[in-house]
């Protein structure tokens, strides 16, 4: 405790009047905890933001700066969860993830993260400018700061509304409309593959129609000999004229397309249990826009309160607080965007 | 730079450069600001610019959570101020970093566990579907 605040809470100070003993709040009791009422106490005149249980604004503002870290820890604590999930079922569904990164959108996964470190910025810098007492400019950051996290929110709904529209959906609700080898990314990143398995597919369509035929006709005396038999050409074409490469194959597999984690055996499919992946995404996604709308509101608040110009050397706390809070919402993304978008 | 945090007798209007004590805290900058983002977003490009290359079986997850660490360290340090912070903040922080590492570690340590179960569950079903 520095000398001034010592000082302070001893000596009873002549610049007191009567106007200002009826202020108190503490009727009586104050002279209990020895602090002395703030109402006599130059550094609370001085510092109209100075709550009436600190002494100091340095006490004040260690005080929120020691709370304010300990709710990150629980943050941190409180995303582990997800984390958690997502490290697990990597390690344990490495193909669901592989199949699962080619539905999202890595341009706009990366629009988002540039847009959230420029929010960081405009965050650190607003702290800055409440220190120094910088009224306009620290509007004008808090201000930045909310446009970008609403930017972030704008195309995470387009996100959503694509996922929502292409029946990527989490739990039972999925259903996507389009194979993993139809994507435009697949397609770049393997032609080859894709072309494959839209060959395998095909196939496998014509197989199932030239057995569906005869028993829709319902009249052909031996249906399931006439289909095997057309099934067994359709696989001899198959061998003879279309021995997979590495390229046509390995990343139908390792994205679950094929092979032993495939949903079907036979035909070109997606993994087991895919939906998996998007329940972990819109979680993981879902509280961390969560935490974007929660920091909007908070910025929005300390933008009305900058706006009377409260803040300065003395008090730029909750710009401080805000802030923080901020750049953990970026951390969170920050490891987001890698391990949702930009799985190899 | 750490003695600036315990200087806490200092008078609130010692203005000066940007690395002098204003008040309660330091203060950031703006060219270290500008700075930090600068290189966060060189390091953005890089993490996405990689995911093209093959780096064998666990190389791009690797190369993607080292980048994004060093992001991380980065944002904590300086946007964060734990640079100059007080080193308890430091220490409450990679507490908590510590304990998230114990529990991913210890959940992966049994992600296998049940592999025999599942595929005993499986064979099961397999053979009431033969029957």
């Amino acid at each position: 405790m520095s000398d001034a605040t010592s000082e302070a809470a001893e000596a009873p100070k002549p610049k007191s009047g009567p106007p200002a003993a009826k202020h108190g709040h503490d009727d009586g009791n104050g002279h209990d905890h020895g602090h002395g009422h703030e109402e006599h106490d130059p550094i609370h005149l001085a510092n109209p933001h100075l709550a009436h249980h600190f002494d100091t604004p340095q006490q004040q503002f260690d005080a929120g700066k020691l709370g304010i870290w300990l709710f990150l820890l629980t943050e941190v604590l409180f995303f582990a969860g997800l984390f958690c999930a997502y490290t697990v079922y990597r390690a344990y569904r490495p193909e669901v993830f592989v199949y699962a990164h080619y539905f999202l959108n890595t341009k706009l996964g990366a629009l988002n993260t540039c847009v959230l470190l420029l929010s960081s910025l405009t965050a650190a810098w607003s702290v800055r400018n409440a220190q120094l007492r910088q009224h306009s400019a620290l509007k004008l950051n808090i201000v930045i700061t909310i446009l970008c996290a609403c930017t972030f929110m704008v195309v995470k709904y387009f996100e959503y509304q694509h996922k929502f529209h292409d029946g990527l959906l989490p739990g039972p609700h999925f259903a996507p409309t389009e194979q993993v080898w139809e994507l435009e990314s697949f397609k770049h990143k393997h032609p080859e593959a894709a072309e494959y398995a839209e060959h395998l597919y095909k196939q496998a369509e014509k197989k199932k129609a030239a057995a569906e035929k005869p028993a829709a006709a319902g009249a052909a005396p031996a249906p399931g000999a006439e289909a095997a038999k057309e099934g067994a050409a359709a696989t001899e074409e198959h061998t003879v004229h279309a021995r997979p490469t590495e390229e046509q194959l390995e990343p139908l597999i390792a994205a679950g397309v094929l092979g032993p984690k495939a949903e079907t055996r036979d035909v070109p499919s997606k993994p087991r249990n895919a939906h998996v992946f998007f329940s972990i995404y819109f979680f993981m996604t879902g509280l961390h826009g969560l935490h974007v709308l929660i920091g909007i509101g908070i910025w929005v608040w300390l933008l009305l309160k900058a706006n009377k110009n409260v803040f300065g050397p003395n008090y730029f706390g909750p710009i401080d607080y805000a802030a923080l809070y901020w750049h953990l919402v970026d951390l969170i993304w920050i490891y987001l965007f890698p391990l949702l978008y930009l799985i190899h | 730079m750490s003695e600036h945090a315990h200087d806490h007798a200092h008078g609130a209007e010692g203005h000066g450069d940007g690395h002098d004590d204003h008040g309660l805290a330091h203060t950031t900058p703006v060219s270290l600001l500008v700075g930090i983002l600068a290189i966060l977003l060189v390091l953005t490009i890089l993490t996405v610019s990689v995911t093209s290359f093959d780096l064998g079986a666990q190389g791009n997850l690797v190369v993607a959570m080292v980048i994004a660490t060093i992001k991380a360290a980065l944002v904590v340090t300086f946007f964060m101020h734990l640079f100059w912070d007080k080193k308890f903040h430091l220490i409450l922080f990679m507490t908590s970093v510590l304990f998230l590492i114990l529990f991913l570690s210890m959940a992966i340590t049994d992600r296998g566990e049940y592999d025999k179960d599942v595929e005993a569950f499986r064979a099961a079903q397999a053979q009431l579907n033969a029957k």
